[in-house]
Formats: structure tokens, C-alpha cells, sequence
């Protein structure tokens, strides 16, 4: 569960986004010690398309959709968008690249402020900018809102708690379309909502990207969710990575353990599929501050060996455009000596 | 009840049977804006050792039946008729005190929450030797060598340590073993779940049902799971009752339901699921709306504003639970899944591309607080299915400051 190595990178022009051996970590209280979120993550986006990444909670999903905005700067590595280097950016720059990388967050309903009208929620973003004249703004506003579903006639004068949570999250949706951002990261979007509302929200995702031009980095943990609306898939435990890898790939043919225990945890909807007891994960998730040596999966792996814990694994291809974290993958060969690594 | 019943009874309790009877069950709530009617006569019975699954999306009444089979509302501004007979007796017209001998020892209840459900302030041991100590008459010693086999039954490692330490010093999968742990201290007959693992990563959410499971069958306990995922109830329940604005629309055992249901709710939960075997981007069927207004439901059948194959009828009478052909299936539709009706409208949804509404307009009601006049809250929300173009119908500018 290394995932270190950038093997499975695109070339460094292609990607909208960009990110290399992404370290975050955390200090506890005044112990000295560190939680290593994020130990080494290498991943890019291509403009057009959608980037799942799920994991566990703890696996360091989210810190790493934040430490992509800059909130709060990586402790190591770099961040390009559009070959512009985001960690060493500040003030009036830092503020500009912003305007083309938005957020959404997994609670609609506390991610908005319950103050203000709805139309001055989506409106902010083009005050602060001074974009247009004031009517233009406005009729900025009233598009985004009838884009995402909102009558803007009805919903511009009202506050958020006077919606659902359904409704919340598309209002969340329109205040970060209205700067026409170039890429959107949606942090655990949908997890707060019902299934029928999920489905509006994730059909209107789609819609959305295909309308706005835009690039999507969904984070979630619902591997049915997010195999829906991606691209390609990231799997990420512990603050690694596992797997990457195209979304139809990725589950016909999971080549980490831990991405196929994953798969076969999901409860199917369809009581003639009996749970499969034997693809059941034992224990729980190590601790971030002391994650187990070598491949970080080893004390829960069931195909765990001695070379796990001595050498840690690197992101290599085991078929085209499937890369993979581990030494001993369900496809593929068994991954070269440590020396002969970083092919694919 | 007696106080000194055997721990894990059951051996010397009946095997087979009825366990739990709900007859036409109603639970209002007063509020100052009107009654709402959040279980509006429901009526089903769980025979022993079965399991039974309550579905349905937030809003629709599933925790509040749950809670007011187990007794557990307050008195105040609510209104309960109706029947909850358990091993026979009433408990609707039972006395708190009588009432608290049944709960924990023959019924006990797994919230959602584990980090709300614990005390913070309390030892893990302690919180699970208080209901043998009060229920089974216990000493000391017997509750913490029963409290050990507990957490040794519900998989927890090294148990004797845990037992010395507060909910906060564990992970979340770990609290909610130490619930069922607490939940099956006095060996009750019936377990309610409620939303056991929507807190959980879906790895301990697998370990936790299965947990449930095994200890059902290991005690021939009855279970009733209550969850919004129709994943989580189709492994592990015996029947399920998908229940819609607080009344059940469909009834069936788990197989049956899922290959012969004939409520367009129903189907139309399903089919809001993402599913592992479809390509990625494929669209997905969303309800539009939301579940109606409990103080004035809509007239006749209450999914009629947000159903796609609605017709004239299903908004003005209400349809009754019938018998379908597959036996012990119940259901409430007038023009039901695999009917001409519903042949006919699939086809010509399909044909029009909007089997799905592709930007599902929700009925906006903001404001489930602020009373409508009745009637215009589905006229528009059947609008607004119907007129994919239409964006937020909001019927009245009254929530509008």
C-alpha cells in the first residue's frame, strides 16, 4: 500500500491538476509525535473527467481534497493546476488560482450560512471579484440557480433552512458554479442524503459537468456512488495509495486485496446475492501515528507475506493503465525486486 | 416480568410462534402548527426468530414506529391508538413501570448514533453490567464475568481491558459492538436495529450485520432493522415492509420483494441506487421531490405527487393494502408494477427519454413548518414530474420572508 512512485501519472502537460508525493501530517497536542494523513500521494486529473478517490474513513480522502486547495498547505510535495506550482503560491495569486478550484462539502445544510438570502450565498463570489455590473451579476445568479433545479424567483429571497437537505446541496452546487470554475472537488456530497435524493444530486452532477466544461474530483466512501459518476477510481488506505485505475476496470478486475474486500463489503441489493463471509476484513484500521511498516494494508491483507513488512510496495502497471500498490496483486505478476522498480 | 430470569433465556422460551403483534397502529404528534401524523396505522406481526426489514427514505415514519412499538415517545403532545401486543400482552395501555422490566430485558434497541447512545462519562463495563444488575438481578462479580462474554460474543479483542476504558477510546465499529453487546446483555427476544451501520465504514458495516445476524440465531431472537439502504435489508432480513409517509405501501418477504414488487415506490428506491454492475455514468432514476408534508398528506395515494405513473384515480382515493398473488405480499397501488397502466407509461417514459428526469425538479416545499393549503403541494410536485422543464414549483411565496 505504498503509493509512492508516479508511475501511473499521465505526462506532466496533460493533467489539469497535478499532484506529487503529496505529505500531510499533523502534529498531536505537544507530543512531538505526527498523524501521517497523507503519506506520499501521487495522482493527476485530466480536464474533462471525473476522479474518484474512496477509502475508509481516516484514509486521508478528504486531506487531500483540502491540501489540494491549500487548506492547510501540504506539509511536503507539489500541486500544479494548469503547470502553475498552488504550494508555493500566496496572497492575490493564491486567491485568483481559487476562483478556478471549488469546493463542496458533505453537509449542504452547515456549509451554508443560515443568515443570508440564498441569492446573496451564490452572489458573494462574484461581489468579491467585482465580475460585471450589478444586473449582470444578478442574472448570473438567477442562470446558476435555475441550472442546479432552484426557481430562482422563489429560492433567491429565501434562507437555507427553509430547504431540504437535497435542496441545500444544490444551492452549495450553484455557489461553486458561479465562477465558472475549471475543476470542482465534492467532498463526500451525497453521504448526508437519502438515496432518491442522492440519485437528483449525482444525475445533476453529471448534467452539470457536461453543461459547465468541468473537471471533477469526487471524494466519498459509497464505492457504488462514486463508481457511477467516474473516470477512473483511486483507492487510497491509510494515506496511501492502492489502486488506480479506469471505473469499469477497477471493479471487474480489483488487483489490491484491499480494493477486493472492499467490493465484497458492499450489501448488494438483491437478496438472491448471499453475503460473502470469507471476504470479511478483520480488525480495525492501524493507527495513523504509528501506520505498520512496508505496505501499510499488511495487518488486515489476507495474501499478506514476509516481504510486506520489510519492503514497502511501489505504484507499478500490472496491466495497461492499471496500476496497483502491492507486491502480490490479485492480476498481474508479482511485483520485480525493489531495484527493478518503476516500470509501467 | 420477573426479576430473576435466567441470563440468555433462550432455551426455555418458546420456539416458534408470534412474537409481536401491531394492529392499526397510529402515532400523532402536536405541534403548533397542526398534528403530524408520523405512523398512521400500521399493522404487521414478527414471529419469532425472524427478522424483519422497516425501509423507507427520512421523513417516512420508520424510527417513530419502532419507537412507538418499544414505547419510548414521550407522552407529552403525542397521541398513540391502536395495539402492540408482545408475547401476548398489551403494551400500548401498559404502565412505565411495567414497561421498564420489558425493555432491555425482552426488547432493547442499537441506535444509530454509538458516540450519542454511550455515556461518555461512564466505563464501557459499567454501561454493560447496569441492565444485568437492574434486570437480572446480578451481582457484582456474575454482571463483569457476563459483561466479558459478551464483548468476547460480539467480537471485540481483548475484553477485559475494554471493559476498563470510556466510548472515546474507541473506534466507531468498536461502540457499536459494545451497543449490541449492551442491547443483548439480558438476552432479549426482540432486538430493534435502527440504522445499526449508516455511521459506519461499509467494512465494519459488514462485520456489524453479520454480527446481528449470528447472534439471532444463536439466541432465536427476533430482529427488526430499520434502514433507508435496501442493500443492507436484503442480506439480512426474512421480510421487509417498505413504509412511505407513515403508512406501509408494500410488504413481502425479502426474495419476493425484490423479484415481484409491485409498488412504483418501491421500484423506484431500488432503481435510485447506484448499482456495481451497471457502467459508470449511467444514469441514475431519481424520485422527484420529497416525502409529503405529514400534517396534510396529499389526498388519495400519498406517493401520488412524486409516482410517474400516476393517473386520475390515485389522487383522489386512497388505495388499500391488498393481497397480491405471491403469497403473504401485501401492497397499495391502484395501478401496480407489471399492471397496463404501468406497462403503457414505462413505455412511453422510455420512448420520451425521461424514464429519469435528468434535472429532477423537487417539489419545493421550504418550509415543512410553514402549513399549506392543502391540496397545492402535490398539484404542484405532479406538475413539476410531469414538466421536466419547470424548476422548483414553490407553491406559495408564504415561506418567503
Amino acid at each position: 500500500m505504498a503509493g509512492t512512485g508516479t508511475a501511473h501519472l499521465n505526462a506532466a502537460g496533460d493533467a489539469l491538476l497535478r499532484v506529487e508525493n503529496l505529505v500531510v501530517q499533523f502534529p498531536v497536542g505537544r507530543t512531538g509525535l505526527q498523524v501521517n494523513a497523507v503519506s506520499g500521494i501521487s495522482l493527476d486529473v485530466v480536464a474533462g473527467e471525473t476522479l474518484g478517490i474512496v477509502g475508509e474513513s481516516g484514509c486521508g480522502k478528504s486531506t487531500t481534497g483540502r491540501a489540494i486547495m491549500q487548506l492547510p498547505r501540504p506539509t511536503s510535495g507539489s500541486i500544479t493546476f494548469e503547470g502553475q506550482e498552488l504550494t508555493t503560491l500566496h496572497g492575490d495569486d493564491m486567491r485568483t488560482v481559487r476562483t478556478n478550484i471549488q469546493m463542496i462539502f458533505q453537509d449542504p445544510i452547515s456549509s451554508l450560512n443560515p443568515r443570508r438570502k440564498v441569492r446573496d450565498i451564490v452572489l458573494e463570489p462574484l461581489n468579491i471579484w467585482k465580475l460585471g455590473t450589478s444586473e449582470q451579476r444578478m442574472s448570473k445568479v438567477r442562470q446558476v440557480l435555475e441550472d442546479v433545479g432552484l426557481d430562482p424567483d422563489v429560492a433567491a429571497d429565501r434562507r437555507p433552512h427553509q430547504f431540504s437537505g437535497g435542496q441545500c446541496q444544490r444551492i452549495s452546487i450553484a455557489r461553486a458554479l458561479v465562477l465558472e470554475p475549471k475543476l470542482i472537488i465534492c467532498d463526500e456530497p451525497v453521504s448526508a442524503l437519502d438515496v432518491s435524493v442522492q440519485a437528483q444530486v449525482l444525475n445533476l452532477l453529471e448534467e452539470l459537468k457536461r453543461r459547465y466544461g468541468l473537471t471533477l474530483m469526487f471524494i466519498a466512501h459509497d464505492l457504488a456512488v462514486v463508481k457511477n459518476v467516474s473516470d477512473r477510481v483511486a483507492v487510497m488506505y491509510l494515506g496511501k495509495l492502492c489502486e488506480i485505475t479506469l471505473s469499469d476496470v477497477l471493479y471487474a478486475r480489483p488487483a489490491h486485496p484491499y480494493t477486493d474486500i472492499l467490493l465484497k463489503s458492499i450489501p448488494v441489493p438483491d437478496p438472491t446475492v448471499r453475503p460473502d463471509l470469507n471476504a470479511r476484513i478483520e480488525g480495525e484500521i492501524p493507527s495513523p501515528v504509528f501506520p505498520p511498516s512496508g505496505c501499510r494494508f499488511r495487518t488486515r491483507c489476507p495474501r499478506v507475506q514476509e516481504r510486506c513488512a520489510i519492503e514497502e510496495p511501489v505504484v507499478r502497471a500490472v496491466e495497461p493503465g492499471h496500476f496497483v500498490a502491492c507486491h502480490f496483486p490479485l492480476i498481474g505478476d508479482v511485483a520485480p525486486p525493489a531495484s527493478a522498480n518503476g516500470a509501467g | 416480568m420477573s426479576r430473576t430470569r435466567r441470563h440468555l433465556q433462550a432455551g426455555t422460551r418458546p420456539e416458534s410462534g408470534v412474537l409481536l403483534e401491531v394492529e392499526d397502529l397510529k402515532t400523532y404528534f402536536q405541534t403548533a402548527i397542526g398534528v403530524v401524523k408520523a405512523v398512521d396505522g400500521v399493522s404487521f406481526s414478527l414471529a419469532r426468530g425472524r427478522s424483519l426489514g422497516i425501509v423507507g427514505e427520512s421523513g417516512s415514519g420508520k424510527t417513530i414506529l419502532s419507537r412507538s412499538i418499544m414505547g419510548l415517545l414521550p407522552k407529552r403532545n403525542t397521541i398513540r391508538e391502536g395495539t402492540v401486543r408482545f408475547e401476548g400482552q398489551e403494551l400500548t395501555t401498559m404502565s412505565l413501570r411495567a414497561r421498564r422490566d420489558i425493555w432491555g430485558a425482552e426488547m432493547a434497541m442499537i441506535f444509530q448514533d454509538p458516540m450519542t447512545s454511550l455515556n461518555p462519562v461512564m466505563k464501557v463495563g459499567k454501561q454493560i453490567a447496569e441492565p444485568l444488575r437492574i434486570h437480572l438481578d446480578m451481582s457484582r462479580a456474575d454482571a463483569k464475568a457476563t459483561s466479558l462474554r459478551l464483548l468476547e460474543d460480539v467480537g471485540i479483542p481483548e475484553p477485559d481491558k475494554r471493559l476498563e476504558q470510556y466510548p472515546h477510546e474507541l473506534s466507531g465499529g468498536m461502540r457499536q459492538r459494545i451497543m449490541i453487546a449492551m442491547a443483548l446483555a439480558c438476552g432479549p427476544t426482540l432486538l430493534f436495529a435502527d440504522e445499526p451501520t449508516t455511521a459506519l465504514d461499509v467494512t465494519v458495516q459488514a462485520q456489524i450485520l453479520d454480527l446481528i445476524q449470528a447472534q439471532r440465531q444463536d439466541r432465536n431472537m427476533s430482529v427488526i432493522l430499520v434502514t433507508h439502504d435496501l442493500g443492507v435489508v436484503a442480506g439480512h432480513t426474512d421480510e421487509i415492509i417498505v413504509m412511505y409517509a407513515g403508512q406501509i405501501v408494500e410488504k413481502a418477504p425479502t426474495p419476493v420483494l425484490f423479484s415481484e414488487m409491485r409498488m412504483p415506490y418501491t421500484e423506484a428506491l431500488l432503481e435510485s441506487i447506484p448499482k456495481l454492475d451497471q457502467p459508470s455514468h449511467t444514469m441514475l432514476r431519481a424520485i422527484p421531490g420529497r416525502p409529503p408534508d405529514l400534517i396534510n398528506p396529499p389526498k388519495g395515494c400519498r406517493f401520488s405527487p412524486r409516482c410517474p405513473y400516476v393517473q386520475d384515480r390515485c389522487r383522489e382515493e386512497a388505495p388499500p393494502l391488498v393481497e397480491a398473488e405471491t403469497p403473504s405480499h401485501t401492497y397499495a397501488c391502484w395501478y401496480p408494477v407489471g399492471s397496463d397502466v404501468w406497462k403503457e407509461t414505462k413505455a412511453r417514459l422510455a420512448e420520451a427519454g425521461t424514464v429519469v428526469l435528468p434535472v429532477s425538479v423537487e417539489a419545493a416545499e421550504p418550509g415543512d413548518v410553514v402549513p399549506e393549503a392543502a391540496g397545492t403541494p402535490s398539484d404542484d410536485a405532479a406538475d413539476s414530474a410531469t414538466t421536466e422543464a419547470s424548476e422548483t414549483p414553490a407553491s406559495s411565496p408564504r415561506g418567503a420572508t
